[in-house]
């Protein structure tokens, strides 16, 4: 009895080992809850916990951009994003990188309350929400209320360049093959000037690897800024408090005078 | 000048003004919809089963307008509840003349936008129904909404007055109204209004939640059906508030409170409470009523319809804010103008 107990479990770790997969799910792979159509079940309110947003590469802490406010704006040490590295630049694109991150406090987009583009929206340090029915599954971002729209079936090419791109979806067993282009060359990686232009394409693998935790890796291919394709991967969270929730991070009122202030006319009050 | 701008406008628009050809021809033939008298909710969806989702839930799902020539109030001129078809067919002549005024540089002071290049107006939505409504307001049956409360006309002089203390719309991007800043717009509501133009919806359901897509900002309601989510705290409010969600019947009804107050809809409070039911009155349309309660505005609350029509996809990305060049060139005009009457008042004086 437990010899033909063990004889599979052996077999099994075996196996796992031969497949790489990691030593500590030795034991039969997650099985993802189901939505009602059989699916893996995605829905819920999730977040990304790393420091992507400051540098998807590697980075040490650094003085923040706004001196007034000191430690808050200082850049949050992190082991980075991207796997491998350093991130395959052509040698013009390297140059720009450089510009961006030197101008980092008036260029990105994100101290404009832009949209934030895809895959910076998956690990901005704010919530999203993923809505998942059979034809359409939504990723809704607190962050400037961002939305992106996944069609599962009547792929088609983007009608129009966007900064959330035009995302295709399709299933390869529990995981969510996500195949997006249609960019305009607007939005950033993240607060450290790493860019992208309008060829960028970006394919998306999210996978359930525990009730509450999703594996998410993205391909990075654009040749007009970069080399080769490159990767980077994040375990997502879902958010597990009471009450979990998008709420409304509608940003454009607190970029106002930031943008159209030198515009104001002279002696009127400026919004405190 | 019509057709020219619509010939740049892409293979897909133009497929879909050929639709609008079809559809106009049938909709001048069509009954006034069944949805357009007032009807209790739950007698409307009896006419028609609405689908449902693999989870059970009835069906909303798909792509959505509430574009209307019906106005929220009935006219003053107006003593009864329905236009004749010759009445109709003439008030929308008129509508889409002065429309299409405003697309055509010169025709008119405040030109906004050519909606022809940048957007869908009701003039040229192929799923305007031939709502023959003198308005959309059923409760009171005069159409018109309540007299305000003393506290409503408090307000309402307190807020024109603080305009005016603010100065002109182009002297700050704040003084301006906040669809052109690009903050919210009619169609994200509560309740949902038709924006004028790309009144487009999306719906989506997942268990436990409706999420209504609104084209206009990219204005995302997504509404928590049942328990599935605690009320938000007194004290935290926003923009489109709190929206929670039930089932009655097939019929979803959402209430919302905690708005901020900086979106008033027709002059409403902070405390304004909306209850809006959406639900499947035929394949082809979503019916829409909500009932707007804030005794601090309106002395009795009341109740209109806007039902949508069925339409097709996809949702564009509306960056509003992304592209708002119109609020950039309007303050850059005024400033220019500012400095053009200084030189003129110096040259004056100099004299």
């Amino acid at each position: 009895m437990r010899t033909g107990f063990r004889a599979p479990f052996v077999a099994a770790a075996t196996l796992a080992v031969a497949f790489g997969v990691m030593p500590g799910a030795a034991q039969a792979p997650y099985r993802a809850a189901r939505a009602a159509d059989g699916k893996a079940n995605l829905n819920g309110i999730w977040q990304a916990l790393n420091e992507g947003e400051w540098d998807i590469e590697g980075h040490s802490s650094a003085p923040g951009r706004v001196q007034a406010l000191g430690a808050e704006d200082a850049v949050v040490p992190g082991l980075g994003i991207v796997e491998g590295g350093p991130l395959p630049y052509l040698p013009a694109a390297a140059a720009k990188k450089k510009a961006n991150f030197e101008k980092r406090l008036t260029s990105d987009p994100e101290i404009k309350c832009y949209l934030p583009g895809v895959p910076r929206a998956m690990y901005l340090p704010q919530p999203f929400q993923i809505i998942q029915s059979q034809k359409h599954i939504m990723m809704a971002f607190q962050y400037a209320g961002a939305i992106r729209t996944i069609y599962m079936d009547e792929h088609t090419d983007a009608p129009a360049d966007s900064w959330m791109g035009w995302s295709n979806g399709h299933w390869e067993g529990d995981t969510l093959v996500i195949d997006t282009t249609g960019f305009n060359d607007l939005s950033w990686f993240d607060r450290a000037g790493n860019f992208h232009s309008d060829a960028l394409h970006v394919v998306e693998r999210i996978t359930p690897a525990s009730a509450d935790l999703l594996n998410y890796e993205a391909t990075i291919d654009d040749k007009k800024v970069f080399s080769r394709p490159w990767k980077m991967s994040m375990p997502i969270y879902r958010r597990k408090e009471k009450g979990a929730r998008l709420l409304e991070f509608r940003c454009v009122e607190f970029v106002e005078d930031l943008i159209y202030g030198a515009l104001r006319k002279p002696g009127t009050r400026a919004q405190q | 000048m019509r057709h020219r701008s619509l010939a740049s406008f892409g293979v897909l628009l133009v497929a879909i003004a050929v639709i609008a050809v079809a559809t106009h021809r049938v909709a001048g033939q069509t009954a006034p919809p069944a949805s357009a008298k007032p009807a209790p909710a739950a007698q409307a969806t009896k006419k028609w089963t609405a689908p449902r989702t693999p989870d059970g839930q009835p069906d909303l799902q798909g792509y959505w307008t509430n574009s209307t020539y019906v106005p929220l109030e009935r006219s003053d001129k107006v003593t009864k509840a329905f236009y004749t078809e010759q009445e109709f067919a003439a008030l929308v002549k008129d509508a889409a003349a002065r429309e299409n005024e405003q697309t055509e540089p010169g025709t008119v002071a405040d030109v906004h936008y050519d909606f022809t290049q940048f957007g869908l107006d009701r003039s040229q939505s192929a799923f305007v129904k031939n709502d023959l409504r003198t308005s959309m307001i059923v409760d009171p049956p005069n159409g018109k909404m309540p007299p305000l409360t003393t506290e409503g006309q408090k307000r309402a002089a307190d807020r024109a007055a603080e305009r005016r203390r603010m100065g002109a719309t182009t002297d700050a991007v704040q003084n301006m109204p906040i669809g052109t800043r690009c903050l919210i717009m009619a169609g994200s509501g509560p309740p949902m209004m038709n924006a004028g133009y790309n009144s487009n919806y999306q719906i989506v359901q997942s268990p436990g939640y409706v999420t209504i897509l609104v084209e206009m900002i990219h204005d995302a309601r997504i509404i928590p059906v049942g328990d599935k989510q605690a009320a938000l705290p007194q004290g935290v409010t926003q923009w489109m508030g709190d929206s929670r969600g039930h089932w009655d019947g097939d019929t979803l009804v959402i209430e919302t409170t905690n708005l901020n107050g900086k979106n008033p809809y027709r002059g409403s409070s902070e405390k304004m409470k909306v209850t809006e039911r959406l639900w499947r009155a035929d394949a082809n349309t979503l019916g829409y009523r909500f009932t707007i309660d804030d005794p601090g505005t309106w002395s009795a609350s009341w109740t209109a319809e806007a039902p949508m029509t069925k339409s097709v996809g996809p949702i564009f990305e509306h960056a509003c804010h992304e592209g708002n060049y119109g609020v950039r060139n309007q303050l850059a005009g005024a400033r220019l103008e500012d400095k053009k009457a200084a030189e003129a008042a110096a040259k004056k004086t100099s004299n």
